[in-house]
């Protein structure tokens, strides 16, 4: 059993380490992550919100819908946490 | 050579990450202690943000906090400032995976009060598999 | 966990003034702390969530060096749960009102109708709201996991 998991885990390994061969270089500015949607969030932001803070203004304006179910998530992981582990005291 | 070591100091960053996931994988499939799989699970969270946070890593680009006034009336060059994109789904991430860690913490608990034991062989064995 | 129990109950009072007494002076420091980094996340590193996490620290902390009654006393756990529901409603409650005045859901310029100071100036203002209200729900879900996970949910002893 933990010869099979070493071995799943040699294989995922490889296959991503295989995978790194297409990446775009570190500190690359060019790469593909960083030429499609992100210049317009960095080139706006600060026009359209007044914000310094380009994250801040991403996280609470552009993407305001994930970080409110994500508000969510964290409320519903104190419920659940309470739901599971709160006993009656006898 | 001189290629192969180009290569090298452009990707090294991405090899440490799949080391650390192989590491928080192998704990995840391999263990049998169901803390010791949690705990693997967090490496592999771990793994995930740090690479999230390097792809958005520009050479010679300040961080993503600009001077207002200055941006205001001249503009911002995309190129010198790092992609803010990927912090900002890391910040998610992070607070989703305190969140997975608490409830699995809490299911854990639940777990052991039930069985008297971590160990997934033995819990089996407990439901009668 | 029931050796844990144990020996908590067994060990002595007062055996750990030096940390009491320095827990004590640190958390009104770290509380500000929280605040200054949820009320300046628009100018530096900063938010909601980042702030929030170290108000719950300040809590978490008091329940490490004294005891979980102690860090009750000074937040009770029924204030906690109406922290933590108040703290989402705030965020889905702007995101409503923007929605009543005639704007898309969430979209923060639609409050210009309540007092005009511009579109843009008010989408700045309501990134700040949206941000205090999940300082507030990540404070006290943290104070919560806390209290739940460190006493396995009867809220008397614990670490």
């Amino acid at each position: 059993m933990k010869a099979f998991a070493f071995l799943a885990t040699l294989a995922t390994g490889v296959a991503l380490l295989y995978g790194t061969k297409d990446f775009a270089a570190w500190g690359d500015a060019a790469s593909p992550a960083s030429s499609h949607v992100s210049p317009v969030y960095i080139e706006r932001a600060v026009e359209q919100t007044h914000v310094p803070n380009l994250v801040t203004a991403i996280l609470g304006d552009y993407r305001g819908y994930d970080t409110m179910f994500e508000t969510v998530v964290i409320y519903c992981a104190g419920l659940a946490v309470v739901c599971v582990l709160r006993r009656q005291k006898s | 050579m001189e290629q192969l070591l180009a290569e090298i100091v452009a990707k090294y960053n991405y090899w440490i990450y799949v080391v650390l996931m192989m590491i928080g994988f192998y704990a995840m499939i391999g263990k049998r202690n169901l803390v010791k799989k949690l705990l693997g699970m967090n490496i592999f969270q771990t793994a995930i943000i740090l690479f999230y946070v390097s792809i958005g890593v520009k050479r010679g680009g300040s961080i993503p906090i600009v001077d207002k006034h200055a941006a205001l009336s001249h503009g911002i060059d995309a190129t010198q400032v790092i992609n803010p994109l990927p912090h900002v789904l890391m910040l998610t991430a992070i607070v989703v995976s305190v969140s997975i860690t608490g409830v699995a913490l809490a299911i854990l608990i639940r777990i052991y009060r039930q069985y008297g034991t971590l160990e997934e062989d033995e819990i089996l064995e407990k439901i009668g598999r | 966990m029931k050796l844990l129990q144990e020996r908590v109950k067994d060990r002595p009072a007062g055996e750990n003034l030096i940390i009491r007494t320095a827990v004590r002076l640190m958390i009104p420091f770290i509380q500000l702390y929280g605040l200054y980094v949820i009320v300046h996340g628009h100018y530096s590193p900063g938010g909601g969530f980042q702030g929030g996490v170290v108000l719950g620290a300040s809590f978490i902390l008091l329940a490490l060096a004294y005891d979980l009654r102690t860090s009750l006393r000074f937040m009770s756990e029924r204030v906690n749960a109406v922290l933590g529901n108040v703290g989402v409603l705030i965020y889905t409650g702007t995101g409503l009102l923007c929605a009543l005045l005639g704007g898309l859901f969430l979209d923060y310029s639609a409050l210009d109708r309540i007092l005009p100071l511009g579109p843009v100036e008010w989408r700045s203002l309501g990134i700040f709201v949206v941000e205090v209200g999940v300082g507030i729900a990540v404070m006290s879900i943290m104070t919560s996991l806390f209290w739940d996970l460190g006493s396995g949910g009867e809220m008397d002893e614990g670490l």
